[in-house]
């Protein structure tokens, strides 16, 4: 029953996964060439730390703030928890494209944010909020929030509230009972969100090349060019495997922490 | 019942502006769309519709909302068929080299869907399936069909093993098996399952930039092009239709759940 679909997945999925790997050792010429480039081409290495301090800015305040609504949320009453979770997947199910041009409908340069401040006379000029690293990491902590919560959520629902009880009756304040209670027990549950959204981030297409406008360039973004204008596949190639690779090895570290199974099961 | 204290209520008050800050802003299309100019505003003193007709006037427009239907109607029957097939298989084996498998039927997920995009569109040029409607209805299938395998393993889980075994011994084929006994009782995932399927496909613009060019031009396709030009304020009329339709699949999930949880 399984073979079906293990064949398409094998022959349409895999097998040009592994092709692209491959290019990035022998596209243009055999050898590492694509990998040496990274030491010695400055906008290369600019992209990646691009990309890498948008996703590590992205992971803390989608965590955090995934981290705030999901205490929240198991500290409710059914009713209110429910109105959350409704909340919380309503945002999760709206097209990105939708989520995305409302974005630039806000910060743009005319947009409601700039023309509500600059008519109640805080501002005298324009803000730029879109077309650099603030808009993309308003569009991206926007998007991840949701992907944050809901492996906090599992993790926290799961939780033996009598510990906390427990602490309580010991004399701990409600501080401390957090801090070095409850915090603790939650660590699997940030190191899944954590990791989840950050594997997300990295490969993060959509946002950043709206929001960015051209001015922020990300790997996936560089990629596409690559391949779809200048025709460079060893180096999309490259990158892509490193991506891949970076994306495979926080999962591994993932796994020691938690069911895989429970964070890509979702909500419920 | 302790009574709230002020850093209590400070607190509930944060988390609801979360709330709203996660919901309201894809919200700002509903004005947008309203606006009687011709470019994209927010309108000032009186609305119009005039945006909303130009969308159902568009040939374009309309032609990319069935395409886009016919696509995603097409992926999410074959990832069904294939992630079900695949949840029943890997329910019954439930072994070490089960969960191995599994994760293997899961990359489609987890890989970034720029790495992906890239090999559909390294294959489907030697294929001759680049920009047409096998290629995106056979990519969408790979990246849909994880969802389903989740949605109905997670029914599965609440399955009796035992009835499939009372089935067989009763000399039912696994054919039947499949059909009268198990799928009847994981229904609710399986529609949950179409339904992500759907959602995914109908929403796809990563790879679809890739492996489409001219001859298919998808939903999304069109708005990315509307947006990417940020003048024609069609395109937030679009954004609203959207909106409405994502509100109601999100209103029938619902249904669909409380079902499985009456059922369970």
């Amino acid at each position: 029953m399984i073979l079906p679909f293990l064949a398409v997945i094998a022959g349409f999925y895999i097998y040009p996964i592994a092709n692209v790997l491959w290019l990035s050792v022998v596209e243009p010429e055999p050898g590492l060439g694509n990998y040496a480039a990274l030491f010695d081409t400055e906008s290369l290495r600019r992209i990646i730390l691009t990309t890498i301090r948008i996703c590590v800015v992205t992971t803390f305040f989608s965590v955090l703030f995934g981290y705030t609504i999901a205490y929240a949320m198991v500290h409710m009453d059914q009713r209110k928890q429910n109105l959350m979770l409704a909340l919380v997947l309503v945002s999760f199910w709206i097209s990105i494209l939708v989520r995305t041009f409302s974005w630039l409908m806000l910060l743009g340069h005319n947009g409601l944010l700039n023309n509500g401040l600059q008519a109640i006379g805080v501002i005298n000029e324009p803000i730029a909020f879109v077309r650099n690293e603030l808009g993309v990491l308003i569009g991206m902590i926007h998007y991840m929030i949701p992907y944050a919560v809901l492996p906090l959520l599992v993790n926290m629902r799961n939780l033996d509230m009598r510990v906390m009880r427990a602490s309580q009756n010991l004399g701990a304040t409600g501080t401390q009972t957090f801090l070095r209670v409850y915090l603790p027990m939650t660590i699997p549950g940030i190191v899944a969100s954590t990791i989840l959204v950050f594997i997300l981030s990295l490969g993060f297409y959509v946002t950043p090349a709206i929001l960015g406008g051209g001015k922020v360039l990300m790997i996936a973004e560089y990629i596409s060019v690559q391949i779809l204008i200048t025709l460079k596949w060893g180096t999309a190639a490259m990158l892509a495997t490193l991506m891949l690779f970076g994306v495979l090895g926080m999962l591994y570290v993932m796994s020691r922490f938690m069911k895989l199974s429970a964070v890509f099961g979702g909500g419920r | 019942m302790r009574r709230k204290s002020f850093a209590d209520r400070i607190r509930t008050c944060a988390v609801w502006s979360l709330l709203m800050f996660l919901v309201l802003p894809a919200l700002v299309a509903i004005p947008v769309s309203l606006t009687p100019k011709r470019f994209l505003s927010f309108p000032s003193s009186e609305l119009s519709l005039r945006h909303f007709e130009t969308l159902i006037n568009s040939s374009q427009w309309i032609s990319s909302f069935f395409q886009s239907a016919t696509i995603a109607g097409a992926t999410a029957l074959l990832s069904t068929i294939f992630g079900t097939l695949c949840a029943v298989g890997l329910w019954r084996v439930s072994s070490k080299m089960g969960e191995t498998v599994r994760a293997f039927l899961l990359l489609p997920l987890i890989i970034p869907q720029i790495i992906s995009a890239m090999a559909f569109y390294h294959l489907w040029i030697p294929l001759g399936i680049l920009d047409s409607y096998p290629g995106l209805i056979l990519a969408h299938t790979i990246l849909a069909t994880p969802m389903v395998l989740i949605t109905v393993s997670a029914s599965l889980a609440n399955f009796d093993p035992k009835l499939e075994q009372a089935s067989r011994n009763l000399g039912a084929s696994t054919m039947t098996t499949l059909w009268m006994v198990i799928l009847p009782s994981i229904k609710p995932g399986v529609w949950a399952g179409a339904l992500f399927a759907f959602i995914l496909s109908w929403d796809e613009i990563v790879v679809t930039l890739f492996i489409s060019r001219f001859s298919v031009y998808t939903l999304p396709r069109r708005m990315w092009n509307g947006i990417r030009e940020n003048t024609d304020p069609t395109v937030a009329s679009a954004a609203v239709v959207l909106i409405v339709l994502t509100a109601l699949a999100f209103v029938s999930y619902e249904l669909i759940i409380r079902k499985r949880q009456r059922s369970a």
